[in-house]
């Protein structure tokens, strides 16, 4: 991790438009001014943007090669490299810690959820977008204002609604909560960006006579794709990451953990056995997937993340 | 065709619709019916109380602490996240050297710095909290923040991070600014980007200074970018359940010296006898505190927009 890596990537900020030449050169004391600031200006930007990058980038990395040390190596020397890297705390943390168990179980709902997320939120703002009815604005204003309370407030009522219908401490119903508190911001997005993308074409299909259904799958979905994508990265890790409603609302059967839940627990454990290598190999199959997937996909799940606020 | 019409929309938002009414509007309703019972684990018949609990909220020190902390969190976190945010998202668009006749310039491998930022905003915060514990740890041959002080030397700084009451909660708050400025930065140098080159050129041909034209140009252009990260940092200050959960010792301790109030309505509902009622209380409680920050927020950012 060294200034020359940051040198060889050119990153998307040299494109910005803040940079475009202008026709005229400005004057020549302006020149002057901002040449000399620009030198000095330059190192002491690089010098805090490194420093952060470290900040961020070291615990990071810290964790991944404490995995590979013993615990022995870990409680003496913290901040050493491994030099005879060790595997088995991995297979330990796959197997004995069950992350292994608990990956498969995130897998799952995560792939059924934001899989029923985008579906039927893009349902429901396709209609909500496009057609008029009576009650329009008011399913619309019920699904935003979804947005504007915090979940913890409705624990204790969501647990006995689970637990009425049957779908405590199961993955179906951890999958049908997820959806449900996903819609909204699901449905406030796409509801906007279905009503930017043109009429013309879905109502060529329907003088062609193809069905309403038809159009939005076959039509309107392929046209949604850039939103589609991004809502769906954004929940795609927005429930990956959920630790609160699993914590309340899975809490039975270990075999059903969730990977937060299970490092979590993993964390508690190892202040009982001392496993700190088992600890971090934990956490490291934790974080690396989700890494590895933000790297191959950055663009845009920067984008999908900071679609919100962005509006 | 009309008729098809119909059938298409209740049957796109029957299944969209019962879910979010079982799931999220049932719950809230019941909440506030909830609200007003004596209903715990050990009394499983409901008996109306009216607004009993409120009044034993209102009487609660632990309560009161609670949102205390939840009042500094959500005065300094936003703060010094969006301040760094906007700082170093300055300094990656427009703290570059210029090249040729460019009036500003990024700096070089400002894409790197924003990939590496934006690392702790999709992990979880399970795995933030637990990697802090362990660089919190109190012991100065195993923790990575104590050892690291040792090493150069600052052994008289060496602290027991999470166990002293007097800075714990300040530690939480570092890990939550840790975790959400590199959003900022990338929202930030996007809201930086969309302000068109000339506007830069005419303040550097005024002879306005790159500091002079961040608090004169940048900052004032991204009011309404700011204003948006403040409520989104806003909600995650109120939060915090998640990090004291798995970072405080003894759930929200030492001496409630780091509790929450989603921390103290868990503990209420799940522990502690399942005061339910109460629990539920404090859930109403937190919702009006929510609405009026996200009231007072939108009156203060509410000003004219510059369109560009």
């Amino acid at each position: 991790m060294t200034t020359e890596t940051f040198e060889d990537t050119p990153g998307p900020a040299d494109k910005s438009p803040n940079q475009v030449a202008p026709k005229s050169a400005p004057d020549a004391s302006a020149k002057h001014r901002w040449g000399g600031e620009g030198v000095v200006l330059n190192v002491f930007s690089h010098g805090f943007l490194v420093v952060w990058a470290l900040m961020v980038a070291v615990p990071l990395l810290w964790a991944l090669w404490s995995s590979f040390k013993t615990s022995g190596d870990i409680l003496s020397h913290p901040w050493s490299l491994p030099v005879h890297p060790h595997f088995d705390s991995w297979s330990r943390a796959w197997t004995k810690a069950h992350m292994g168990r608990y990956f498969i179980n995130t897998v799952i709902v995560v792939g059924f959820s934001t899989f029923g997320t985008m579906l039927f939120g893009s349902m429901a703002a396709y209609v909500l977008a496009r057609f008029e009815f009576f009650g329009n604005r008011f399913i619309y204003f019920l699904f935003v204002g979804g947005m504007a309370f915090p979940v913890v407030m409705v624990l204790v009522p969501l647990f006995f609604v689970t637990k009425n219908l049957g779908i405590l401490n199961t993955l179906p119903g951890l999958i049908l909560v997820y959806i449900a508190y996903s819609l909204p911001f699901t449905v406030f997005f796409m509801t906007s960006f279905f009503r930017t993308l043109p009429t013309s074409v879905a109502e060529a299909a329907l003088v062609d006579g193809a069905s309403h259904t038809r159009t939005f799958f076959q039509i309107m979905v392929p046209m949604a794709k850039p939103g589609i994508i991004s809502i769906g990265i954004f929940n795609v890790l927005g429930q990956w990451n959920q630790y609160l409603l699993p914590l309340v609302l899975n809490q039975g059967n270990t075999d059903k953990w969730v990977l937060t839940q299970g490092l979590a627990d993993l964390a508690v454990q190892q202040g009982y056995q001392g496993d700190w290598s088992g600890l971090f190999a934990g956490l490291s199959i934790a974080m690396l997937p989700v890494l590895a997937v933000y790297i191959f996909f950055q663009r845009q799940v920067q984008a999908g993340l900071t679609a919100g606020a962005v509006k | 065709m009309r008729h098809g019409k119909y059938r298409f929309i209740i049957g796109f938002l029957a299944v969209p619709v019962a879910l979010y009414a079982v799931l999220v509007i049932s719950p809230f309703i019941q909440d506030f019916q909830i609200s007003l019972t004596d209903w715990s684990g050990l009394t499983p018949e409901k008996h109306y109380i009216g607004l009993d609990n409120y009044q034993k909220i209102i009487h609660n020190n632990l309560f009161w602490k609670a949102l205390w902390h939840n009042v500094l969190m959500l005065l300094i976190v936003p703060l010094v996240t969006l301040a760094l945010g906007l700082f170093f998202a300055f300094m990656l668009n427009v703290g570059g050297r210029r090249k040729g006749s460019a009036s500003v310039a990024g700096v070089r491998g400002a894409g790197f710095y924003k990939i590496v930022y934006f690392f702790p905003q999709v992990l979880s915060v399970t795995v933030i909290a637990v990697l802090w514990e362990q660089i919190y740890n109190p012991d100065p041959d195993n923790g990575l923040l104590n050892n690291l002080l040792g090493d150069v030397g600052l052994t008289s700084l060496q602290q027991s991070w999470l166990g002293d009451p007097s800075i714990a909660l300040a530690c939480i708050m570092a890990v939550m600014v840790w975790s959400n400025v590199g959003f900022y930065v990338v929202l930030f140098s996007a809201g930086m980007a969309s302000i068109p080159g000339e506007i830069y050129e005419a303040a550097l041909l005024d002879g306005a200074g790159r500091f002079v034209t961040f608090f004169r140009v940048t900052l004032p252009l991204l009011r309404d970018t700011v204003a948006t990260g403040w409520v989104y940092m806003g909600i995650i200050a109120m939060d915090g359940f998640a990090l004291v959960q798995l970072m405080s010792v003894n759930n929200g301790g030492p001496n409630e010296s780091t509790d929450v109030v989603p921390l103290l309505l868990y503990k209420t509902a799940f522990r502690d006898n399942s005061q339910y009622g109460m629990a539920a209380a404090i859930g109403v409680a937190m919702l009006i505190v929510t609405l009026l920050f996200a009231v007072l927020t939108l009156r203060l950012s509410r000003r004219e927009r510059i369109e560009f």
